[in-house]
């Protein structure tokens, strides 16, 4: 982590230019190099494999959050549409659908899912926090409802070897090229295209991007959409990685994704953040958790962790800008009467 | 968050007036549509099956809302000020151990509930603390303490549970005893809530909340002690949630690592569906309170109508979501029909 | 407003696609549930040797539903001694949650990395245990699942806690007895997914079907998801809705004290009867209080060293997990293994007011 005492004017600029995003990078490399030196078991080819596989369900939602919290909104209902997705899928199959119509199905079911969400955010003005709540319980309602006790785990072999497998004797589990190729879209979306700088706009000041003819409503329920749409996905994904469909996977997965992004560098109050610092973030997390479970540290120590790691990542940005703006006043001969509002 | 208000400006000292009593109504007619619902849902249950309302039916009820109650009263306060507290559920069960183990020891139950209480205030102070000082998103925040305070709970207490036989029967008796057919944990909870009632109506720090609720920058202006405010919302949130974990150990006779898991959702839910806006500044302590009510007695209401569990969190989810849609729906109706007065009313000057 | 038509138009469009693609995919037929083969790479490889030593300085790592879970610490317990005793080492770890399936599999996968000499399991789900596990065996892990067990192909051992059949049949002795042979009763279950409750609630409904068991009518079966807070909901639920309710039968932990916490604050306290299976400490106050009259549960503790025992008999070479198989299990005797792998320490022991303090778990 960048030392937020700095001395030296020529560090301090640094400090102001060095973002969150860019540390977090950092610091998952440094992870990474000590882990593969230091911590017995974990640098072989199947220890990564699980680190990655084991990740994926968390990476392939933060795209989709980090864009959709970049624009000001949040959706809880991830982990509730991926397990609804799950059970519909189990129930599908217990029906006798082939799985080639299964997957499309779960897919249509996300856009459902997404659009509900964010019709409800857009048209009638209602805060996405509230909405989501209810769509979390409502979804995973829906999915006890359909599935209910059941737990279908024989879905055909070459589809679970998709979820599970990985290339040969490499680290890389198959289900890293889809990811990657997500990735990469949404890195360009977000990073290089007219949509993606509307995001921001829009996360920044909803009125001003309105006057610059932004279509805000428009641009939120395409978020939304794709949240639901990941989401169903990482719900086949999660289903044939641990095979077995149930009505309560991923539960809680909302609140570790959430997290990961935020930790990432992903402002909750919109309008700042990359795509790059949210999953630098995720897999910061999930390499933590690798790690401290080769090194024996208990579940619940790691739950500290976590928190407390969430905790600095929000502090940590706005207590360092504090500190600049205030060195930043200092050197200006006549202070302001008041603080800027941070 | 960004939210889309949609400004409702008076512009005229006797409009406002109007206007507040129009919102006043329009915020009593939401508490009064929720009894609505809960009377018409526990009638019609009543009728399906006639000891759904005995003696020990009505007891049960009251019983069951207690808690969630408690909790929903904490929450709304700290909502009403635009923030949210996730970490309740988390207080809850670390509280309710702290005054079991105090218990187990031999101690006093009086002093076991101040224990609590004083757990839960602590926490809080820590929550209002990186809020109010860092000025860091609500939201955030609590979800890193929900991790914290689980997790130092679970060190803690590792597999140790407190059950019913290491406490004192009186204790244990409290827990469903009681006045006739209102329970002791029930009048407790009654006046919990009188009291936050009455604070945050009567006194100026307690308007102060909603002031900041409405618009922080302008409270700010005019003098609202912000962090002051926010650290007693959140004070206030903690230390409730800790006398709910001491209600908690009473009722149910049993802690154990995980208990309160997942309660912030459920509470969040009673709060909204109560009637407290999500963007803060509006909504009662009564509304809270009456949400929560109507959420726990839904769980009461299914098993005795013989409906499968399985639809509770379905039914709960689309409450919620029936409940802020429709506090919308009004809030525009409301804010039209307020544009429509004010400018009839500017026309009649100007004729 | 013309970008609603629009947008609306792009959506049909793009929701006929979708819908296209789906019929498409039907009509090419694709992969049904008839059509997947069933892969059953049998798990039980070499061949046992009886009379083969008992090796020493395994490690055997004890992976339960939860950690901090009293049931399980003492089931682990029970383990970790029956391996001082055999010169090995034991270590727990495992998730905080009990449906953290995801978590769980993640341990599997770390013990495995570990190289651990062998692993004993509770299941939190049976089939999504198994890539995890048969990857472990692959590498050399004896795995025995404990408690909750896994589809049988992707474990050695399953150490059940006692026979299915038996607890089945014990429970509904026990409330029959209680209850004077006729009645209505009804059972509070755990989560409905729980493989053990289902297991036990379908030899409970066998059992009742008996002409001894002819007056006692099963009204419903309840789910309190191993929640407190649930179960106790449940129970009034059930006695609400059948007020000549007799007793109930709950064989779960968590369920049976709920539901006895409740029942001894209501008007209903020693009338409904109540039993299933619990811990004596659990349930210590609802006995003496006059509650509950008898219950019972296997010895936890038994069942974590017999986990233990079949570990290192199954690492030394002296069993491979085939039907017909003995080996020794120290304290417990020479244990034998019955079909599909399975093996139990024996009878549940009932708890009573004149018993009840003799235990301590």
């Amino acid at each position: 982590m960048p030392d937020p005492t700095v001395k030296s004017p020529v560090l301090s600029r640094l400090g102001g230019a060095v973002r969150w995003d860019t540390s977090v990078g950092v610091l998952l490399v440094v992870l990474l190099i000590c882990s593969f030196s230091f911590v017995e078991n974990f640098g072989n080819a199947l220890n990564v494999s699980f680190l990655i596989g084991n990740t994926l369900p968390i990476a392939l939602i933060a795209l989709p959050m980090a864009m959709l919290v970049v624009s000001g909104e949040v959706d809880l209902s991830v982990a509730s549409t991926a397990g609804l997705s799950s059970a519909v899928m189990g129930a599908l199959w217990n029906a006798g659908m082939a799985i080639e119509t299964i997957i499309p199905l779960c897919v249509l079911l996300g856009v459902v899912c997404g659009l509900v969400n964010g019709l409800l955010v857009t048209r009638l003005g209602l805060p996405s926090l509230a909405v989501t709540i209810g769509t979390l319980g409502a979804y995973r309602g829906i999915a006890q409802i359909v599935l209910g006790s059941d737990s279908v785990t024989d879905f055909p072999v070459q589809y679970l070897d998709f979820g599970a497998g990985r290339f040969g004797d490499t680290f890389l589990p198959y289900a890293v090229v889809p990811f990657v190729i997500l990735l990469a879209i949404a890195v360009v979306v977000l990073h290089a295209t007219r949509f993606g700088r509307s995001l921001f706009a829009v996360g920044a000041s909803e009125e001003a991007a309105r006057f610059a003819g932004v279509r805000v409503k428009r641009l939120k329920l395409a978020m939304f959409v794709s949240t639901g749409v990941i989401s169903a996905l990482t719900g086949v994904f999660w289903t044939l990685h641990y095979a077995s469909a149930r009505y309560d996977n991923a539960t809680g997965l909302e609140l570790s994704v959430i997290a990961a992004v935020l930790l990432g560098g992903i402002d909750f109050d919109g309008g700042k953040g990359t795509l790059g610092g949210a999953i630098a973030g995720v897999f910061l997390l999930g390499t933590m958790q690798n790690v401290m479970s080769l090194l024996n540290v208990s579940a619940q120590s790691q739950t500290v962790a976590t928190g407390v790691l969430l905790v600095i990542s929000v502090l940590a940005p706005r207590i360092g800008r504090r500190i600049s703006q205030a060195r930043a006043r200092g050197r200006t001969a006549a202070p302001p009467l008041t603080a800027p509002s941070t | 968050m960004t939210t889309t208000v949609e400004p409702v400006r008076p512009e005229v000292a006797p409009e406002s007036v109007a206007a507040r009593r129009l919102m006043d109504r329009i915020f009593k007619a939401r508490e009064l549509a929720v009894i609505a619902v809960l009377v018409v849902m526990l009638g019609a249950t009543q009728l399906s099956n006639s000891e759904f309302l005995s003696q020990q039916g009505i007891r049960d009820l009251m019983l069951n809302a207690t808690i969630l109650v408690l909790v929903a009263i904490g929450q709304a306060m700290v909502v009403i000020t635009r923030n949210v507290d996730l970490s309740v559920g988390s207080v809850l069960g670390i509280s309710a151990f702290a005054a079991g183990l105090h218990l187990k020891d031999g101690g006093h139950p009086i002093i076991a509930v101040l224990l609590a209480v004083g757990v839960g205030a602590l926490f809080g102070v820590v929550n209002g603390a990186l809020v109010s000082l860092g000025k860091v998103p609500a939201l955030v925040v609590t979800l890193g303490t929900l991790y914290i305070v689980r997790g130092i709970d679970s060190i803690w207490v590792g597999s140790r549970q407190i059950t019913a036989s290491a406490l004192p029967d009186g204790f244990v008796d409290f827990g469903s005893d009681g006045i006739g057919v209102v329970p002791y944990l029930a009048l407790l909870t009654l006046a919990a809530l009188v009291v936050v009632a009455y604070y945050l109506r009567n006194y100026r720090s307690g308007r102060d909340m909603y002031a900041l609720g409405s618009n922080p920058e302008a409270a700010r202006l005019a003098g609202v002690p912000v962090r002051a405010r926010v650290m007693t919302a959140y004070v206030v949130c903690g230390a409730l949630a800790g006398l709910a974990g001491a209600l908690y150990l009473a009722r149910f006779g049993n802690v154990d690592s995980n208990t309160g898991n997942g309660y912030e959702l459920v509470v969040v839910s009673a709060v909204v569906v109560g009637g407290v806006a999500f963007t803060g500044g509006s909504g009662t302590v009564y509304g809270a309170a009456l949400g929560a009510v109507l959420l726990t007695s839904i769980n009461g209401v299914l098993p005795a109508l013989g409906v499968s569990s399985v639809w509770v969190t379905a039914i709960n989810g689309f409450l919620l979501l029936l409940a802020i849609a429709v506090d919308r729906v009004l809030a525009l109706r409301v804010a039209g029909a307020l544009r429509k007065k004010a400018a009839q009313s500017r026309s009649a000057r100007h004729a | 407003m013309p970008g609603t038509t629009a947008r609306s138009r792009r959506l049909t469009l793009l929701l006929a696609a979708v819908t296209a693609l789906t019929l498409g995919a039907t009509a090419c037929g694709g992969t049904t549930k008839d059509d997947a083969s069933k892969d059953n790479g049998s798990a039980a490889v070499g061949k046992a040797d009886p009379d083969a030593e008992t090796k020493k300085g395994l490690t055997v790592a004890f992976l339960p539903k939860q950690v901090n879970n009293p049931y399980f610490t003492t089931a682990d317990k029970g383990g970790e001694k029956a391996l001082d005793e055999l010169g090995s080492t034991y270590k727990e770890v495992g998730t905080s949650s009990g449906t953290d399936t995801a978590g769980q599999v993640s341990y599997v996968n770390t013990l495995t990395q570990q190289q651990v000499d062998a692993m004993a399991v509770s299941a939190q789900d049976p089939g999504a245990l198994c890539t995890a596990l048969k990857q472990a065996m692959r590498n050399g892990v004896s795995v025995v699942t404990y408690d909750s067990d896994t589809n049988k192909d992707c474990r050695q051992v399953f150490v059940s806690p006692a026979s299915a059949e038996d607890l089945g049949r014990t429970q509904v002795e026990l409330l029959a007895k209680q209850i004077g042979g006729k009645g209505e009763i009804a059972i509070l279950s755990a989560a409905q997914t729980a493989t053990n409750q289902n297991t036990w609630i379908d030899v409970m409904k066998e059992e009742l079907k008996k002409p001894a068991y002819k007056d006692i009518k099963l009204v419903k079966t309840a789910y309190g998801d191993d929640d407190a807070q649930k179960s106790f909901q449940q129970t009034q639920g059930l006695l609400q809705e059948y007020p000549n309710l007799k007793g109930i039968i709950s064989p779960t932990t968590v369920g049976i004290k709920a539901a006895a916490q409740y029942l001894s604050g209501s008007k209903y306290k020693g009338k409904v009867k109540l039993t299933g299976l619990g811990t004596p400490n659990d349930m210590r106050a609802y006995v003496k209080n006059g509650t509950v009259q008898e219950f019972e549960l296997w010895e936890p503790a038994k069942l974590g060293a017999l986990a233990a025992h079949v570990a290192v008999a199954l690492e030394s070479g002296q069993i491979t997990g085939k039907e017909g198989e003995t080996f020794n299990a120290g304290d417990l005797g020479t244990m034998t293994i019955g079909a599909d792998g399975v093996v139990s320490p024996g009878e549940p022991t009932v708890f009573d007011k004149a018993n009840i303090d003799e235990y301590d778990f």
